[in-house]
């Protein structure tokens, strides 16, 4: 269990460098020893918008953020344009700091810049009787005029991190080596002589906070990576070549990295008019013998639905990713949710027929995302992986042992041609593809190009040839065995085992969740461990084939179960319900839908709210099973 | 070695390898324009040294969609308006490949016009046959986007309120380096520009005019036509953009007045999207999908990427 970590959040105006200087600070403290984690937060546009970003650190594994933070390095909103109080949207300036003080604990620390936010300002805030009342300490630091005299103005996040480093006691020797990494020449030095000089200035306050860097060691070399890094390498490592997208947050993130690196991988990389033709791209390399994707959030991937079914009628296997997004509609861009779940699993015409996997945390986005491909490929059908703004934006620390593998670009079931000459034709020399006598329903695909391969591919119902065939026991024997391949990845799913547990097995209480959630649930178990509750969890990435027999073992074996997810009308414990039929008593849903991730704190509070009959507080909600 | 050995094989196929040995007949109505496709496609074939199984035909929805199921070769019926999405990512897999795209003018002109504009300026080399009967005719006789003003049918009771979509134009403006119209009457033609839209290396948009006898026009209306090489009224020349362009406006608007103008309106040589893209180093020399049939280094995330991480 996590006893302390420092939770250190800059904020900033959008546009002011705060999720680079927060990538290089978590940089920093992980070479230093530590594990980190970062939250993102941001607005829907391009500059000005209050965005922070939270970095925790501990020597202990962190593996989701903590309840609020400790240390803010307030820059203010330096885009800021609007003035006005009585604007809808308030005084902008202020807000990055303004903003963060309901989530600030106790004894927290607080630097911010009062070269840009001069006391005028800030006296007409609530910060002088909130720090009295919450005990903070602030130190005001003329941090525009320390980067203003080293060098240019857009530095004072660079001497917000050397005040920082001389607030927590932190050697500055990391943040400078990584400064000389990434720049050269005058910059470089201006920004070292800035961050040297905000140390010393920090350094020579008078101080009177407890607050210090937690101190670690690793054992192997870490490497700092988002859960978009982790889909796209996974996807690489899978042999997928060929990426066809169109820009939509948050799974810009996968389309960017995919792009930057296809090429030099040998693959190619499309950015395309809509999603329609982005998922019907992926659909034509893949069908003419490439490992290919697309992706989306729930607007853009609302589009792909027909293309979708396409893939599942032709059995032309393509790998989706769908990032979701707080809805509906345009809903709130950049912020998370787990809404989309029923949209993914049911959307298009007909019955569904593909693979859902919804990882929950950055190995699991690596392995799952790996096993999606396998198994996309090797059955034929689209396979989708499901997570949110939060996996996709969040960073962990991770060993670099654990990327050691070995990539697998197995087309799948694919015939060749030496095994095309032996196959089964029809009179007019075309291949049965799509025999119904397939092994767990899976015939290898031909490849257009290869010799004696020639079919027909159709949306419409087909014979074994492919041509389009409306009679009743063909369609029946086609059906089945497409759904028949549903039934050998259910078993193949099981040796995966991706969904993971966490605590003692004999628990009396459980809490199920699903994706992004596990980890935050996790660590909320040890603390309700720890306060004496008989506790334990399950966080499950199958949704499709759904994993009965798992989720059934562990509902059985306690008396309640929570369920967690980040959505208003409780899909998943919906989707459980259906798939099980039974246990609609033992769970009740916390949810939380506010386009915020929970905090650890908020599920032990939700659990006891359960527990007592009592209505929890914040921006989270309880609703029964029956 | 190649793993696709029907492609660029030394072998000369004949037009009856291009059609199915067995059933399915055509659904086709009697004196359906479609035939005419078809019968014309099977013959530029043979005409430019294709064999079947190095030819992806990918059709969209509605009676064009049946093109793939009589023609003999590799086929991927899609979806409506879809057909060029799937056919021009194909064509990037596996740049060997024959790859012809059909459909109607509702699904091209229609539900999939934003990929006609997109794959036009990409200019892919690949040919793409629109059926242009003037009508959605599987779905019975509704206005389509190339009925001319004041067509009346089920879905536009009292006439239809809009111009016309001009094909001819929309392909030039959006960048098509080969289009040509031809008619269903006119075989010889039709076969002469698939057989030069397969060649051509790029973009090729055929505006095939397909007279729909049961719920539109019969052949007879879309004779006599005038190929504009043969016409004097006609001179101009088919690489000056702004001489062809104004031969499509005036083709277009004659259409809607009766009289039908065939031939070749534009042609221009200018690289096709995979030598483009060849050029900015986003796309491999050779066909991406050798490569999964062979012996290779694919290179791990590990070796490359996770220093940046560190």
């Amino acid at each position: 269990m996590i006893d302390s970590s420092l939770m250190w959040r800059i904020a900033g105006g959008s546009g002011d460098g705060i999720d680079s200087t927060s990538q290089n600070f978590a940089k920093a403290l992980m070479r230093a020893g530590l594990n980190v984690f970062t939250h993102r937060h941001y607005p829907s546009r391009i500059r000005g918008g209050h965005t922070y970003v939270e970095v925790r650190a501990a020597d202990e594994p962190v593996q989701s953020r903590g309840d609020g933070f400790n240390f803010l390095l307030s820059l203010g909103d330096s885009f800021a344009r609007n003035p006005q109080d009585e604007a809808y949207y308030g005084t902008e300036q202020v807000k990055p700091l303004v903003e963060q003080f309901d989530d600030l604990n106790e004894g927290g620390v607080i630097v911010y810049d009062s070269g840009l936010l001069e006391s005028e300002m800030v006296a007409e805030t609530d910060l002088e009787e909130r720090a009295a009342e919450n005990n903070w300490h602030v130190y005001p630091m003329n941090l525009r005029g320390i980067a203003r005299d080293h060098g240019r103005e857009v530095m004072r996040n660079t001497a917000g991190v050397g005040a920082t480093a001389a607030l927590l006691g932190m050697d500055t020797s990391y943040f400078e080596s990584l400064i000389r990494e990434a720049m050269s020449g005058e910059i470089m030095d201006a920004n070292l002589a800035v961050l040297e000089e905000a140390y010393e200035r920090a350094a020579a306050l008078d101080t009177d906070h407890d607050l210090e860097v937690p101190t670690g060691e690793h054992d192997s070399q870490q490497a700092m990576l988002s859960g978009s890094n982790a889909i796209a390498y996974a996807a690489l490592d899978s042999g997928c070549r060929f990426i066809s997208g169109y820009p939509m947050t948050p799974w810009t993130d996968v389309f960017t990295i995919m792009s930057q690196n296809l090429p030099r991988f040998g693959g190619i990389a499309e950015q395309v008019e809509d999603e329609i033709a982005a998922a019907a791209l992926a659909i034509g390399a893949a069908h003419t013998g490439v490992k290919a994707m697309s992706g989306s959030s729930g607007g853009g991937f609302a589009l792909m639905s027909e293309p979708l079914g396409l893939a599942e009628m032709t059995e032309t296997p393509i790998v989706l990713v769908e990032a979701m997004r707080a809805g509906p509609s345009t809903g709130m861009p950049t912020k998370t949710e787990q809404g989309d779940l029923e949209h993914v699993l049911y959307t298009s015409q007909g019955d569904s027929c593909r693979l859902v996997v919804a990882p929950g945390n950055l190995r699991e986005a690596y392995d799952q995302t790996r096993d999606v491909f396998r198994l996309a490929y090797d059955y034929q059908l689209p396979g989708i992986v499901l997570y949110d703004q939060k996996l996709g934006g969040e960073m962990r620390s991770v060993s670099t042992e654990f990327f050691d593998r070995e990539p697998a670009p197995d087309p799948g079931s694919v015939i060749s041609e030496d095994e095309l000459a032996e196959a089964a034709h029809d009179a007019a020399g075309k291949y049965m593809r799509y025999d119904t006598d397939g092994t767990d329903g899976v015939v290898p695909r031909s490849v257009p190009g290869q010799e004696g391969g020639r079919f027909l591919a159709t949306g419409n119902e087909s014979m074994e040839v492919g041509h389009i065939s409306e009679d009743p026991d063909n369609r029946t024997a086609q059906m089945d065995r497409r759904l028949e391949k549903l039934d050998a990845i259910r078993e193949e799913l099981a040796e995966a085992d991706h969904q993971t547990l966490h605590g003692p097995a004999e628990a009396t209480h459980g809490i199920l969740t699903w994706g992004s959630n596990q980890d935050t649930v996790f660590e909320a178990v040890d603390r309700l461990r720890a306060d004496g509750y008989d506790v334990h969890a399950m966080g499950v990435s199958d949704l499709m084939p759904y994993p009965k027999e798992a989720v059934a073992g562990f509902l059985s074996g306690v008396e309640e179960c929570l369920v967690v997810e980040m959505n208003a009308t409780a899909q998943f414990r919906g989707l459980t319900q259906k798939q099980l039929g039974r246990f609609g008593s033992t769970m009740s849903s916390l949810l939380k839908y506010d386009g915020e991730t929970f905090e650890p704190g908020e599920i032990v509070e939700g659990f006891e709210s359960n527990i007592d009959g009592q209505e929890p507080a914040g921006n989270v909600r309880l609703a029964t099973g029956d | 070695m190649t793993s696709f050995s029907a492609i660029g094989a030394d072998r000369e196929a004949t037009k009856e390898e291009f059609t199915p040995g067995v059933e399915p007949q055509p659904t086709w109505c009697p004196g359906c324009g479609d035939f005419a496709v078809l019968k014309a496609l099977k013959g530029a074939m043979p005409d430019v040294g294709r064999t079947p199984e190095e030819v992806l035909l990918v059709t969209g929805i509605g009676c064009s969609g049946k093109l793939s199921s009589y023609f003999e070769s590799y086929g991927y019926h899609s979806i409506h308006g879809r057909a060029l999405p799937v056919a021009r990512a194909a064509k990037l897999a596996n740049p060997g490949l024959e790859v012809v795209a059909a459909g109607g003018d509702g699904d091209g002109y229609g539900i999939g016009g934003n990929h006609f504009m997109h794959t036009a300026r990409e200019n892919h080399d690949m040919t793409y046959i629109v059926f242009n009967n003037e009508i959605f005719g599987l779905t019975k006789g509704q206005t389509s986007p190339t009925s001319p003003k004041g067509h009346k049918s089920k879905t536009q009771p009292s006439g239809s309120a809009k111009a016309p979509v001009r094909p001819l134009s929309l392909a030039l403006a959006s960048g098509a380096s080969y289009i040509a119209r031809t008619a269903a009457t006119n075989p010889r033609q039709a076969q002469e520009i698939l057989a030069e839209a397969v060649e051509h290396d790029g973009f090729a948009h055929i505006d095939f005019l397909t007279q729909c006898p049961t719920w539109n026009k019969d052949a007879k209306e879309y004779v006599p036509y005038t190929d504009i090489q043969q016409d004097d009224e006609f001179e101009f020349d088919i690489s000056n953009r702004k001489e062809a362009g104004e031969a499509m406006y005036e083709a277009e608007t004659r259409l809607a007045e009766g009289e039908v103008l065939t031939g070749r309106f534009y042609e221009r040589e200018r690289p096709s999207y995979g030598e483009e893209k060849r050029a900015t180093g986003e796309m491999p020399d050779d066909p991406l999908a050798e490569r999964y049939f062979e012996d290779g280094d694919w290179g791990r995330t590990a070796d490359s990427l996770l220093d940046r991480h560190t």
